[in-house]
C-alpha cells in the first residue's frame, strides 16, 4: 500500500513537472510582456531597461532554471500588471472560485440525480422526454452562450438577478463569502447554473443509464419477489447502488469545474482565479499564468490521487492487484 | 404620440424635474472594459488609468471640458525668459490625509516622475530643473526654450512628499519589483475623490472629498468602479440598470442601447487617428513576393494604395457611421489649420494606372499586420482594406493578432518586423510636433528617439528640420504655419494613409448627465445623477 502511494505521488510530481515545462514554453508565444507594462509611446531605451530588469534577455535555459527554481519553492513573484505578489492575488480570488465551483456542483448533483431518477422510472412520460431534450441542449451549447442567454433573460428582460459580479461579500478571516448576504446569494444563481449545466446533464444521463441497468439486476427482482414496496426498492436499493459511480464521476469532474470556471467567470465578471488568469493571458502577465497553471494541475493531480486511494479502500478486489504489480 | 416622442417628452420632463430638484448625494456605478491595476499614478501611462487617477490626484495644470490647459494646483504661471517658467502654487490646498500642499511636494513629484520605474519619463523633460523660491513659488529652468513644456503636465499628478517618505514609497514601483509598493494599493492626492477601498481587478470605491478646494460640479457621494471585460455583460449591466456608466459600448450594440428606455450612448469624435503605414526603408520587403526591390520605395505605389482605400465605405460599412475620415495624421481638434487639408478622392482606376506605371500591372503580394483587440473594429477595417486592394490587383495576406503579439512584432524592440500595417496614435502632448517626431521622423540615427513609432520608416529630412524648428518656435501663428508645411510635404510623399478618427461611445443611464471629453477620459467629477 505504501509503495503504491509513493509510486502515485512520484507520478504526480512527474505530471507537475511536465505541466511546468509545457506552460513555460507557451509563455514564449504569448507575446512580449514589456508592451503591456509600458505605454505605446515609451522610448526603446526605457523598454530595454524594463526587459533587462525582468530578466527577459537572459538565455532560455537560465530563464527556465529561474522559473523552475522559484516554482519549486512556491515563489511565484510579483504580477507585472498589478505589482502585487501573485500568491496574495490568488488567495484573494480563490474563495470566489471555490464557492462558485461548489455551488455549481451541488446544483448539478441535486438536479441531475432527481431528473435522472425520474426519467429512469418514468421512461415514457412527457417530462422525462423533456429532460432528455434539455440535457442535449446542456451538452451541446457552449457555456458562454448559455451565460449570455441567462443574463438577457433574467437580468435585462426580467430584472430579477444581477448580471455581473459577486454582490456584497462578508469577510471571515482570509475567506470572503457571498453566501451570507442576499445580494451575494442572488449573484451566485446565474453563474452556478451556467457552470453546472454541463455537469448536470452528464450526471442526469449517468444516473438514468445506471438506474435502468440496476433495475434489471437479479437482486432487484428478488426484492420485488419478497414483496418490498416499490419505494423501498427504488430508493433504498436501486438508487444507492447507482450513486457509487455518480459520486466518483462528480468528484473527478470537480477539477474540471474549477478549470472551466474560466469561461463562466469571464462572462459574469466573477472575481475568481479564472478571470484573473484570462486577464493575465491578455496582458502577458507571466507570473500569474505560471502560478495558476501549476495550481490547477496540482488540484487535478490531488483529486486523482485521492480517488485512486479511495478506490483501493472501497473495493478490496483492487488491493490484491496493487500488491502484485504487473 | 409615437414611442420616440413620448420618450423624448419623458426625458425632457426628467431633465426639468432634475433641474429644480435639490442636489442630493448619489452613488454612481461605473464599469469599464479595462482594469484599474495600480493606484500609483506613475506606473502606467494609459488613458483609462490616467483618468481614474485624475479623480484622486491633481496636477499643477489640468485640461477643461474642451481640452484647454487651465490652472489646477498652480494658480498661475509666467515665463520671464524663454528658458525659465515661474509657477505660483495654490494656497490652502490639503492632501486627503490633511498634509498641506507646498513647493516641496512639487519638487518631490518632479523627482519621482523621472525616477526608474516611472512610465511618465517624457511628461517632464529631463533637462527641467525645479527650484523652490518659497513655499508657494517654484521656478523651472530649461536648457532650451520649450513652448509645450506643460502640455503633458495634466497627466503628471502631484504626490505628497511626507506621505511617500513615511510609507517608504519614494520611487515608483518598477515592473520587476519583488515586494508590493504601498502607493499601488493606497492613494493620497488632493483631488475630488478619495480611495475608500481598492481590490485590483475587482472593485474600487471612491468617496467624495469634502475638503476639495474646488466647488464640486458633481453631486456624488461615492463612485463604485468595476471592470467588466466581456462586451455583452457590460452592455447588459447598463441595460438592466446595475451600472450607470459604461465605456466603451461596442459599435454593434449602440442601436440597442439607444432604443432602450433607461440608457443612451454618448458619441463624439476621439482624438486617436487610425492610419496605415508602409515599409519604406528595407531594400526588399520582409513579407512580399517582390524580390530584390521594395515596391513601397516607389512613390507611385504608395499613392496607388492611398487612392485604392475607400474611407467612406469603411465609415458606412465597418464603423456604422461612427468615424471621421481624416486627411491628416492628427485629429482636427488638435491642429488649428487642419481645415486647409482635404483627403484625395477614392480613385481605384487611377490607382490601377499608377501601379501599372510603377511596373506592377498585375499587382503583387504583401502581408498586412493588424491588431484585433486594440482599436474599434480594427481587424474588420483591415479586412475591408484587403478587399479594396484586391480590386487593384494587390493580394494582401492579413495577419490579425492580439495586441500582445502584434506589438511585439512591429515595434522597435521587435525590429519593426512589418511590411504593411495598421496603427492608431494619439499624441501624448496633444500637439502636432509629437506626431511629426514619433511617427514621421527619420529613424536613421539609432541613438535618437526620433521615429521610434515610425514602423514603416518614412523619412524626409525637410520634415525633420521643420520638426526641430517647431519645437523651439514660441509664436503660435508661425508655429502653425511650420506644422502645416511639414504635413504638406508628408502628404506629397504619400508617406502614410490616414484613415479616420474613431468615435467615442459611452453608455450612460438617462439619470446621469456628464461631459464627454474627446481624449476618452471618463471624468466623473463632471457627472450629476438624479434619484
Amino acid at each position: 500500500m505504501l509503495a503504491f502511494t509513493l509510486r502515485r505521488a512520484i507520478q504526480a510530481i512527474g505530471v507537475l513537472i511536465a505541466v511546468g515545462i509545457i506552460s513555460f514554453s507557451m509563455f514564449r508565444f504569448a507575446g512580449d510582456p514589456v508592451n503591456q507594462i509600458v505605454s505605446i509611446d515609451t522610448s526603446a531605451a526605457e523598454r530595454e531597461a524594463v526587459r533587462k530588469s525582468l530578466g527577459l534577455d537572459d538565455p532560455v535555459v537560465v530563464q527556465f532554471a529561474r522559473y523552475f527554481g522559484n516554482a519549486a519553492q512556491f515563489k511565484f513573484g510579483v504580477s507585472y500588471q498589478f505589482r502585487q505578489p501573485v500568491s496574495n492575488l490568488l488567495a484573494d480570488r480563490m474563495p470566489a472560485t471555490l464557492e462558485l465551483a461548489i455551488c455549481a456542483t451541488i446544483f448539478a448533483m441535486v438536479f441531475g440525480i432527481l431528473m435522472g431518477v425520474y426519467s429512469a422510472l418514468r421512461r415514457e412520460s412527457a417530462l422525462a422526454k423533456l429532460f432528455q431534450a434539455v440535457s442535449l441542449i446542456g451538452i451541446s451549447l457552449p457555456t458562454f452562450l448559455i451565460g449570455i442567454l441567462l443574463i438577457y433573460l433574467f437580468s435585462v428582460t426580467l430584472g430579477w438577478l444581477p448580471s455581473f459580479g459577486r454582490g456584497d461579500v462578508v469577510r471571515l478571516g482570509w475567506w470572503t463569502t457571498g453566501l451570507l448576504t442576499l445580494s451575494g446569494l442572488k449573484a451566485l444563481i446565474l453563474p452556478s447554473i451556467t457552470l453546472g449545466l454541463f455537469q448536470l446533464t452528464l450526471i442526469m444521463r449517468l444516473v438514468r443509464a445506471e438506474m435502468l441497468e440496476v433495475l434489471r439486476t437479479d437482486y432487484i427482482r428478488f426484492a420485488r419477489a419478497r414483496g418490498l414496496t416499490t419505494r423501498a426498492i427504488h430508493f433504498g436499493h436501486a438508487l444507492k447502488n447507482t450513486l457509487v459511480p455518480v459520486i466518483t464521476v462528480a468528484g473527478l469532474q470537480f477539477g474540471s469545474v474549477i478549470a472551466f470556471a474560466i469561461i463562466t467567470e469571464t462572462v459574469f465578471q466573477w472575481p475568481g482565479m479564472g478571470l484573473l488568469f484570462v486577464q493575465a493571458v491578455q496582458n502577458v502577465d507571466i507570473p500569474i499564468m505560471a502560478a495558476y497553471l501549476l495550481m490547477v494541475s496540482l488540484i487535478f493531480v490531488t483529486i486523482n490521487l485521492v480517488v485512486d486511494l479511495l478506490y483501493t479502500i472501497v473495493d478490496p478486489r483492487l488491493r490484491s492487484t496493487i500488491s502484485r504489480p504487473a | 404620440m409615437s414611442v420616440r416622442q413620448s420618450l423624448f417628452a419623458a426625458a425632457t420632463a426628467s431633465i426639468l424635474a432634475f433641474a429644480s430638484a435639490p442636489a442630493s448625494a448619489q452613488t454612481l456605478r461605473y464599469a469599464n472594459q479595462g482594469d484599474l491595476k495600480s493606484l500609483d499614478p506613475y506606473t502606467l501611462k494609459e488613458t483609462t488609468t490616467i483618468a481614474h487617477h485624475g479623480h484622486v490626484y491633481e496636477g499643477l495644470v489640468t485640461r477643461d471640458k474642451d481640452l484647454k490647459i487651465i490652472p489646477a494646483l498652480a494658480e498661475s504661471w509666467e515665463t520671464p525668459e524663454p528658458t525659465r517658467w515661474r509657477f505660483h502654487l495654490r494656497k490652502g490646498v490639503k492632501f486627503h490625509n490633511g498634509d498641506p500642499f507646498t513647493a516641496d511636494d512639487v519638487l518631490f513629484s518632479a523627482e519621482r516622475v523621472r525616477a526608474k520605474g516611472s512610465n511618465f519619463l517624457t511628461n517632464v523633460p529631463p533637462d527641467a530643473k525645479f527650484i523652490k523660491i518659497d513655499d508657494y513659488t517654484v521656478d523651472v529652468t530649461l536648457d532650451s526654450p520649450n513652448p509645450i513644456l506643460i502640455s503633458q503636465w495634466d497627466g503628471w499628478y502631484i504626490m505628497d512628499k511626507k506621505w511617500c517618505t513615511d510609507n517608504n514609497t519614494v520611487a515608483p514601483t518598477p515592473a520587476s519589483a519583488t515586494t508590493p509598493s504601498f502607493a499601488s494599493l493606497n492613494a493620497n492626492g488632493t483631488g475630488a475623490f478619495m480611495i475608500e477601498s481598492h481590490q485590483p481587478g475587482v472593485k474600487t470605491v471612491f468617496k467624495a472629498n469634502p475638503n476639495w478646494w474646488r466647488k464640486p460640479e458633481h453631486n456624488l457621494k461615492e463612485i463604485i468602479f468595476t471592470p467588466i471585460g466581456s462586451d455583452a455583460t457590460r452592455v447588459a449591466a447598463l441595460l438592466s440598470g446595475e451600472v450607470d456608466v459604461i465605456e466603451p459600448v461596442p459599435i454593434q450594440d449602440i442601436g440597442r442601447v439607444d432604443s432602450s428606455p433607461n440608457a443612451q450612448v454618448l458619441k463624439g469624435p476621439e482624438l486617436r487617428t487610425i492610419f496605415i503605414g508602409m515599409d519604406q526603408t528595407r531594400d526588399e520587403l520582409l513579407y512580399s513576393n517582390v524580390k530584390g526591390k521594395n515596391p513601397f520605395k516607389d512613390v507611385r505605389v504608395r499613392e496607388a494604395f492611398y487612392k485604392a482605400v475607400d474611407v467612406e465605405l469603411i465609415k458606412t460599412r465597418v464603423m456604422r457611421g461612427l468615424s471621421t475620415p481624416s486627411a491628416l495624421m492628427i485629429a482636427p481638434q488638435l491642429f488649428k489649420l487642419s481645415g486647409d487639408f482635404t483627403r484625395p478622392k477614392f480613385d481605384p482606376d487611377g490607382a490601377k494606372k499608377l501601379l501599372t506605371e510603377a511596373g506592377y500591372p498585375d499587382g503583387f503580394e504583401v502581408t498586412m499586420d493588424c491588431p484585433n483587440d486594440r482599436y474599434v473594429n480594427d481587424a474588420a477595417i483591415c479586412q475591408a482594406v484587403v478587399g479594396m486592394l484586391a480590386r487593384i490587383g494587390v493580394k494582401v495576406n492579413l495577419l490579425a493578432q492580439p495586441k500582445a503579439q502584434y506589438f511585439a512584432k512591429v515595434l522597435k524592440p521587435g525590429g519593426f518586423q512589418t511590411s504593411f500595417y495598421m496603427l492608431g496614435w494619439t499624441p501624448a502632448t496633444s500637439d502636432s510636433q509629437n506626431v511629426l517626431y514619433d511617427i514621421m521622423g527619420c529613424r536613421d540615427d539609432p541613438k535618437s528617439s526620433r521615429g521610434e513609432a515610425n514602423l514603416g520608416g518614412y523619412c524626409n529630412k525637410k520634415v525633420d528640420e521643420l520638426t526641430d524648428r517647431i519645437l523651439l518656435e514660441t509664436d503660435t501663428g508661425k508655429r502653425d504655419l511650420l506644422i502645416k508645411e511639414a504635413f504638406e510635404i508628408a502628404a506629397k510623399d504619400w508617406g502614410y494613409i490616414p484613415l479616420h478618427q474613431q468615435a467615442l461611445a459611452w453608455g450612460v443611464s438617462k439619470k446621469v448627465k456628464m461631459t464627454q471629453r474627446a481624449d476618452n477620459q471618463v471624468l466623473l467629477y463632471w457627472a450629476t445623477k438624479q434619484d
